[in-house]
């Protein structure tokens, strides 16, 4: 398995589709999609990262052990917003006890 | 030993599995790097969800052209970086320089940009301390945005920064043929801590610049 080599026409591709996102991404921010918002500009910044990764990146042709390293640092991540999220964000559903 | 190339070290089988220990080792290393800088995502997430008023409001300070014409920048620096790891791949040398040049510029254009951004924060009062001034209900928690912009911000160019001068060192080694088809390694390695800086920014951009910019 020897280095896999990315064509040229694919990095302008992949640099025009970041673009065309970053685009998007800004014009769409001045929208009111309500708190549909946030969630589509981190939908965009997911999609952006994703192409850099697979494509400038070349994990789409990289070993299984690479895709591994990429999978366990994104798990991370969402363990570490994801347990602090559990915390903030369930504080005002239950309100305290009385006395407190 | 004739059949053993110079740029192989000697643990190594032959000059692909040197490759694959090389790459997994750069993976491992920008795995503690999104662990870095995802504390400072988490602590910013944590805020944001604390006080939204506030980031809308201070979010709406920052030049949303600046920052996405940065984007574009850095974008930009990331297909030249991907042209030199190809043209270090072909065995081209003055292409590869020439691609490391570009990416450098554009590298500095991005912290030229930067520059001129925090410059207007400090002009306008918006660094935090004891000249902070803001406008409207909510002078106290937009310290806290305003913290965080410049830390994430911050440590962001810093890692453009270190990106420069690790680019600075691929140059002088291409000047000096240290690569070839068969070995191009730090091009390689160096090309993803690139692409790493350009995927902090990616998600620097909507956090930091776009809250709430219709209202």
């Amino acid at each position: 398995m020897s280095e896999h080599i990315v064509s040229v026409r694919t990095y302008i591709v992949i640099f025009l589709a970041l673009l065309a996102l970053t685009f998007v991404t800004t014009e769409i921010a001045f929208v009111d999609l309500g708190p549909l918002n946030i969630v589509v500009a981190l939908v965009i910044a997911l999609c952006k990262a994703a192409l850099v990764v697979l494509f400038f990146m070349h994990v789409r042709w990289s070993r299984p052990i690479v895709w591994l390293n990429v999978l366990a640092g994104l798990m991370w991540l969402v363990i570490l917003l994801g347990l602090i999220l559990t915390d903030f964000l369930s504080r005002d559903w239950i309100a305290p006890p009385r006395g407190f | 030993m004739s059949d053993h190339p110079s740029t192989l070290a000697h643990h190594f089988d032959d000059l692909e599995q040197q490759r694959a220990a090389s790459s997994l080792g750069m993976w491992l290393f920008l795995v503690t790097e999104i662990m870095f800088f995802g504390g400072l995502f988490c602590g910013y997430t944590v805020y944001r969800w604390m006080y939204p008023g506030a980031f809308a409001a201070s979010s709406h300070e920052l030049d949303i052209w600046l920052g996405a014409f940065n984007t574009a920048v850095l974008l930009g620096s990331s297909l030249t970086m991907a042209l030199g790891v190809y043209s270090a791949q072909m065995g081209r040398r003055k292409a590869l320089i020439a691609f490391l040049l570009l990416t450098m510029l554009l590298g500095s254009v991005f912290l030229g940009i930067k520059y001129v951004e925090y410059g207007h924060k400090f002009h306008e009062h918006l660094v935090p301390g004891a000249h902070f001034e803001f406008a409207g209900p909510f002078e106290r928690e937009a310290q806290i945005f305003f913290s965080f912009y410049f830390a994430m911000t911050g440590m962001h160019a810093l890692h453009m920064v270190i990106g420069l001068g690790l680019l600075t060192a691929l140059v002088v080694m291409a000047l000096r043929g240290s690569f070839s088809r068969e070995y191009y390694t730090p091009v390689d390695m160096i090309g993803l801590y690139w692409h790493f800086v350009d995927i902090v920014w990616i998600f620097l951009f909507p956090l930091l610049y776009l809250i709430d910019r219709h209202k």
